[in-house]
């Protein structure tokens, strides 16, 4: 199995802060890791890797300093690393940044793509599923489990608010993936020494043959007017007591405000 | 202290010191309390190639020295000294393969073991022969092209969990000392089977068994070395992982250390943290400098191992020594610093005390260690004359 796995460097959760004023995330100074959902993508295509054999390549878009995000996948079982950064993708919206990807990806004609469920500074949960848009081919999002990979097909369990579907598609197929999908394993010191060596290849809009109108800022049609946190709802009030006491209390009140 | 450590021994450090706070501190206490031996965690070792560490890379190892493996232990023991002795313990029934070991034995055994595939246990303590090693009395007999088995094994690390086991044995009981051979007996080997599990005062994560040996017969081409070397073999084994036991004292300590000074910053009595107080920050001080100073010595003695120095009884009799002394001494005040909190189970320093003292007691007592410096002593002042 040839499989891909898209990463995203974002600041580490923990430690980022919000700047009151502007409502934007203040990003000095703060670790960047690799986004947590994309740890469990590099976890399912490495363990692909080790039952089927094949190659695992890791892509990116980022600044230059992205490439470790790269470098750590590589100590995770990453064969393969490529970077994308460009002056022209600055500025990409989810559109964008899908069409860069899917670009890359076509080149590199993989079975399987993989993606984490989203990205916990952007968090939209939009880019794989329109990755799997620009190259026409099937997606399933929320995967939980992989009960069966095939010569030309895949069986997966799609996590439901209930539940889950099990989901069987035709390779190739663009996967998002959930965090009950499997433990993320620590680094390994033979991967971290091939990390410290590994080439990381660098790839331009023009190496992925991406149409310039279509990527970075001019490719974004979303735009950005604001970023604020949304002021908590103040007159709130907690209902408590048995499920009757508290529909009763319910009931009551819409009375009350003339709701019923 | 910086130690000049190259990056890959940094890098080494790092790792071994995530995998200590990500998967070995949120167990420790249940494999404390319930006796447990640490698969999960020896699953983690495996897959982040820290069994490989020492093990030449033509076997499928890091290639690495003494120096490494005492890195990675000591970060270890900060966690947990019971994970701790059952990943050094490999190392130790490992070394008579990499010393003595024939081409083919290597090629055997040592990638399963670089790989965490298959763990290793050192046989050589018995009932009647502790301190005393020549004392043993399992025997091994050629016959024909086997050697039969036979006597009992006492207080085995890894007894029971690991696959391959390095066994002192005696060939030739007339020849006393100079009587005894090493060999390889794998787990299921029929005549080979494990007596009760140990319950211990500390490092209870960590197998004490029995191995019992009746009529079990084993390939020829199983002996370490020659008949007669059986001596040599364990005692060049231990000089070369003594220096790991001193690595033990160092976590452990650095461990205890660390909870301490945490506690005695928060811990407020006569209207200030305790740290405050000179008592207190004295008792620190002591500790902090007991520490460095033990892993100075530590790193140094592996370093002079892995310079290839030929005589390295005395320095890794004295890393041990030291080092495992002044653990016991640094987790028995941490405990103090601590007050009745110390004592409690609910704080990790208990624990770090009760197992601070198997270390004057294994791979040779303390007693023993100032033993073969007193006699390494003696032999370079005649020398001198
Ligand atoms: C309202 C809004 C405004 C924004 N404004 C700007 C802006 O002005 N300038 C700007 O630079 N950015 C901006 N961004 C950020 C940018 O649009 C997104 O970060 C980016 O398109 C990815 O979307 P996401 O973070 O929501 O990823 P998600 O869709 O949540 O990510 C899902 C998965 O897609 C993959 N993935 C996502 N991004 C990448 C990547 N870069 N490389 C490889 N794989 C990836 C990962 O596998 C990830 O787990 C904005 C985002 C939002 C929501
Ligand atoms: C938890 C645990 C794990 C172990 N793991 C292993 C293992 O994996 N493999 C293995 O082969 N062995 C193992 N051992 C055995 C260990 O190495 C011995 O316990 C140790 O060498 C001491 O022997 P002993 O307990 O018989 O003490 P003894 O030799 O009976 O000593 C009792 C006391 O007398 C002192 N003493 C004895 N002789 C002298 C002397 N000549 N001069 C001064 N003082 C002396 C000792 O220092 C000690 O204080 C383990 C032991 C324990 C407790």
């Amino acid at each position: 199995m040839n499989i891909v796995v898209c990463i995203k460097q974002v600041p580490d959760a923990a430690e980022v802060k919000i700047n009151p004023e502007t409502g934007t995330l203040i990003r000095e100074g703060v670790p960047s890791i690799i986004n947590p959902y994309d740890m469990h993508a590099i976890e399912a295509a490495v363990q692909i890797k080790e039952k089927t054999s094949g190659k695992v390549t890791a892509i990116t878009m980022g600044p230059p300093q992205a490439e470790t995000a790269l470098r750590d996948a590589i100590s995770l079982g990453v064969d393969e690393a490529i970077l994308l950064t460009d002056k022209a993708f600055a500025g990409s919206d989810t559109l964008a940044t899908s069409y860069t990807l899917s670009k890359t990806i076509e080149k590199l004609s993989p079975d399987i793509i993989i993606c984490g469920k989203q990205a916990i500074d952007g968090d939209t949960a939009q880019v794989g599923p329109e990755v799997a848009e620009f190259l026409n081919i099937p997606h399933v999002a929320y995967v939980r489990k992989i009960e069966d990979i095939g010569e030309k097909s895949i069986r997966v369990q799609r996590l439901m608010e209930e539940g889950y579907d099990v989901v069987e598609s035709t390779l190739p197929v663009l996967l998002t993936v959930v965090k009950e999908l499997n433990e993320p394993r620590l680094p390994s010191l033979k991967g971290k020494m091939a990390a410290k060596k590994a080439e990381i290849k660098k790839w331009t809009a023009a190496d992925i043959g991406a149409d310039e109108k279509d990527v970075g800022l001019k490719g974004s049609p979303t735009q950005v007017k604001n970023i604020f946190a949304p002021e908590p709802k103040k007159d709130r009030q907690m209902l408590e007591g048995t499920p009757e006491e508290q529909t009763d209390a319910l009931i009551k009140k819409l009375m009350e405000l003339k709701c019923l | 202290m910086d130690y000049f450590l190259t990056e890959e021994q940094v890098m080494i450090r790092d790792l071994a010191r995530q995998i200590a706070e990500e998967k070995i501190v949120p167990q420790r206490e249940e494999l404390d309390e319930k006796e447990e031996f640490p698969w999960d965690i020896m699953k983690v070792l495996a897959q982040s190639d820290m069994f490989g560490l020492f093990i030449p890379e033509e076997y499928g190892g890091l290639g690495k020295g003494c120096l490494e493996l005492a890195i990675a232990v000591e970060e270890l023991s900060r966690a947990c000294l019971g994970v701790s002795t059952t990943y050094a313990a490999n190392a130790l029934g490992t070394y008579p393969l990499l010393l003595y070991g024939s081409e083919e034995q290597k090629k055997k055994y040592l990638p399963d073991i670089a790989a965490g595939k298959k763990l290793v246990a050192f046989g050589l303590t018995e009932a009647n022969a502790g301190s005393d090693a020549a004392g043993i009395q399992t025997t091994a007999k050629l016959e024909g092209n086997e050697y039969v088995l036979n006597g009992t094994k006492q207080w085995i690390t890894n007894g029971g969990e690991a696959e391959i086991y390095t066994i002192i044995a005696m060939t030739d009981k007339s020849k006393g000392a100079r009587g005894a051979s090493a060999f390889i007996v794998e787990k299921g080997t029929p005549g080979f089977s494990f007596g009760k599990k140990e319950k211990k005062m500390g490092i209870r994560a960590s197998t004490t068994r029995e191995l019992i040996f009746e009529n079990c017969r084993i390939p020829k081409e199983n002996i370490i070395g020659r008949e007669g070397m059986g001596f040599i073999v364990a005692m060049k084994t231990l000089d070369n992982s003594r220096v790991g036991v001193g690595a033990q004292g160092v976590g452990v300590a650095q461990g205890a250390f660390d909870e301490a000074v945490k506690f005695a910053r928060q811990r407020v009595q006569f209207g200030h943290p305790i740290i405050s107080f000179q008592a207190i920050q004295h008792m620190l001080a002591d500790m902090a400098t007991q520490i460095e100073a033990a892993r100075a010595l530590v790193y140094s003695v592996a370093r002079y191992i892995d310079s290839g120095a030929k005589d390295i009884s005395k320095a890794s009799a004295m890393a041990k020594l030291f080092a495992t002394d002044m653990a016991m001494k640094v987790t028995v005040d941490a405990v103090q610093v601590m007050g009745g909190s110390g004592y409690m189970r609910e704080y990790p320093v208990e624990k770090m005390m009760r197992d601070a003292k198997i270390l004057q007691i294994y791979e040779g007592t303390n007693q023993i260690q100032r033993n073969v410096i007193g006699q390494a002593l003696i032999k370079e002042a005649a020398k001198k004359k």
